[in-house]
């Protein structure tokens, strides 16, 4: 990838975890930490690696994304405003009454949401439906699924992984967001997940480990995962919580819950910095 | 009146899937490694390209029937009522129904008539459980004919949908020349004005060999087959309460939750008129062979007779 499209993804990632923030601070809660650690996947798919139309967004041919992870849509409803699918603004009223954007993905409600999802561990599921579907209809489009590592506690996402590996469905492709976190603390502590790579290579996946903030990993691995035949893929993505926002990074804190008025001020702040400093490079 | 047939509704469902996915291409069934008892095994062996066998895994079924209804597919999910419904009621709640998919979910083995198994596989709560889910449409046929005709209307109707299937081979009471299905619509069996008994699924003909019965002692008993238990017939409810002033609700499953209070939320708001509820009452069932534990809980015409009897009295 050369530079000037890396600078650009990073200037629009930036602006998917801004969205985010101010969602949350809008909402008074929602959950910062897991939308700014998936917020490079989340841009690289939309913006480099997914057929997707804003202005047919029910096009039979497009690829599909599923937020399995669904609590970070904020992030998710900041990369769609961004490529078109809705107006920014709608970020401001993100779970208010009446609003568009709800707390959590609602496909029926939002344009460019491929699957409501908000309960773990169903939204893998769903995805292997649709790549399930793609394999029918001999069509070619390829599905996305975002996963949390918490999420991976959940008995239903390895029933998904043995459908998937057992159809042969190597045009899915699931992203674990490693952010290492979850509600009640550390993944580690919590109920360790680990060996992750050894668990979906055995459950017969093609298995990739990158680092989730770096783009010429991010497109190594889907470039890769689309020369695999026979097999779904397994992306690991190691990331951080609360990406971009220096006090949020690592803080099991910032999983559910809203900036203040000054935390959001320093949050903004701290992220204009950034695509400022990114769009004086350009 | 064309021949009695001898079936069990969910090899009629069976049978009916195989006709309909001749017709329409979209049709799709997903099974959790119970294909040869929810008789989904004979769509398998006629479409074997369009059945996936998902395993022993209900909740990740009903969420790859979600992804497959999500770009077009007309997904039928089949397994045990306590296992579609049961396990797998968070996924369908929150995967089918609240993005409103067009998934069909077969449970078979409902109600006590499941038999030998016992209690962890005689599900009864399935109508409650699917009655909650807004805009899921629940069906309970009566036998083959109504059977059949209720997987053409599942098939063809847009959205979630809940069909309940038995294990035991029932005889057919309905008409296959007259028979008419309407979604959502009761069908009147029997003419009556003393008392209206409204039954669902294997008992209505038990209700309708004790309202012939009771026919032949002088007892004028409108009987009701109520196939679609939501959206319930509310026109044909009112009308029973009002013309008849008392009503017997008859059905294989709990009395929490089933067709005997979706009856009573209609009556309660519209003609409130006694109802007394004949079913399970909020307890397990038990081992033993289908029509003895029948008879045991009253589900029988001889059973249901003697309910209308006492309330006739009353």
């Amino acid at each position: 990838m050369n530079n000037t499209d890396k600078r650009q993804l990073k200037i629009l990632a930036a602006k998917a975890r801004l969205g985010a923030i101010i969602g949350t601070f809008n909402a008074k809660s929602g959950h910062p930490g897991g939308s700014l650690s998936a917020a490079d996947i989340m841009t690289y798919l939309y913006f480099k690696e997914m057929n997707v139309d804003p202005q047919n967004p029910s096009m039979d041919t497009r690829d599909r994304f599923v937020l399995s992870k669904g609590h970070c849509c904020p992030s998710l409803y900041a990369v769609l405003a961004q490529k078109g699918f809705f107006d920014w603004s709608e970020l401001e009223s993100l779970r208010h009454v009446g609003a568009m954007l709800q707390g959590h993905p609602d496909m029926k409600g939002t344009p460019g949401i491929d699957m409501s999802t908000g309960s773990l561990g169903q939204g893998v599921s769903a995805a292997c439906g649709m790549a399930l579907a793609a394999k029918c209809d001999n069509k070619d489009y390829r599905v996305y699924a975002v996963l949390g590592d918490g999420e991976c506690e959940e008995g239903q996402v390895w029933e998904a992984a043995m459908f998937a590996s057992h159809n042969k469905l190597d045009n899915l492709v699931i992203i674990v967001d490693q952010n290492g976190l979850q509600i009640d603390g550390p993944v580690a502590e919590v109920c360790g997940i680990e060996p992750l790579d050894k668990k979906f290579e055995s459950f017969g996946f093609n298995v990739i480990k990158i680092n989730g903030h770096c783009f010429d990993d991010i497109e190594a691995a889907f470039e890769n995962a689309k020369t695999v035949k026979g097999k779904p893929t397994a992306i690991l993505a190691k990331t951080v919580k609360g990406k971009g926002v220096s006090f949020m990074e690592n803080q099991v804190d910032w999983h559910g819950k809203g900036p203040n008025k000054d935390e959001y001020e320093k949050a903004k702040a701290e992220l204009e910095a950034q695509i400022a400093g990114l769009e004086a490079e350009c | 009146m064309a021949d009695v047939v001898t079936k069990a509704t969910r090899e009629s469902f069976g049978m009916a899937l195989c006709e309909l996915a001749k017709e329409n291409d979209k049709i799709v069934v997903l099974d959790a490694d119970l294909a040869g008892a929810t008789k989904t095994s004979i769509f398998q062996k006629e479409f074997p390209e369009r059945f996936f066998d998902c395993g022993i895994a209900e909740g990740n079924m009903m969420c790859i029937a979600a992804g497959l209804a999500t770009c077009g597919k007309i997904p039928v999910a089949a397994s045990f009522a306590m296992f579609a419904t049961g396990r797998a009621y968070e996924q369908i709640r929150n995967s089918v129904g609240y993005p409103k998919l067009n998934v069909k979910i077969a449970g078979s083995h409902a109600g006590i008539s499941t038999g030998e198994d016992g209690a962890t596989h005689q599900c009864l709560e399935d109508v409650a459980l699917m009655r909650t889910i807004p805009g899921m449409t629940v069906l309970c046929p009566a036998d083959h004919y109504e059977m059949m005709a209720a997987a053409k209307a599942a098939i063809e109707h847009e959205g979630p949908v809940y069909i309940r299937l038995g294990r035991l081979a029932i005889d057919s009471f309905n008409d296959p020349d007259t028979y008419e299905f309407e979604l959502g619509k009761g069908i009147t069996l029997h003419e009556g004005d003393e008392i209206t008994v409204i039954a669902t699924g294997l008992v209505v003909n038990e209700a309708r060999k004790a309202v012939e019965e009771l026919e032949k002692e002088g007892k004028n008993v409108r009987l009701i087959n109520i196939h679609t238990i939501k959206p319930i017939d509310r026109d044909i409810i009112i009308k029973a309460a009002k013309e008849t002033g008392r009503i017997i609700t008859v059905e294989e499953h709990n009395v929490i939750g089933g067709l005997g209070d979706a009856v009573c939320d209609v009556v309660t708001s519209e003609c409130p008129v006694p109802v007394r509820k004949v079913g399970v009452y909020d307890r397990y069932g038990y081992s033993g062979p289908a029509w003895e534990l029948l008879e045991k809980f009253g589900l029988t015409a001889s059973g249901i007779k003697k309910v209308i009897e006492e309330e006739l009295a009353k």
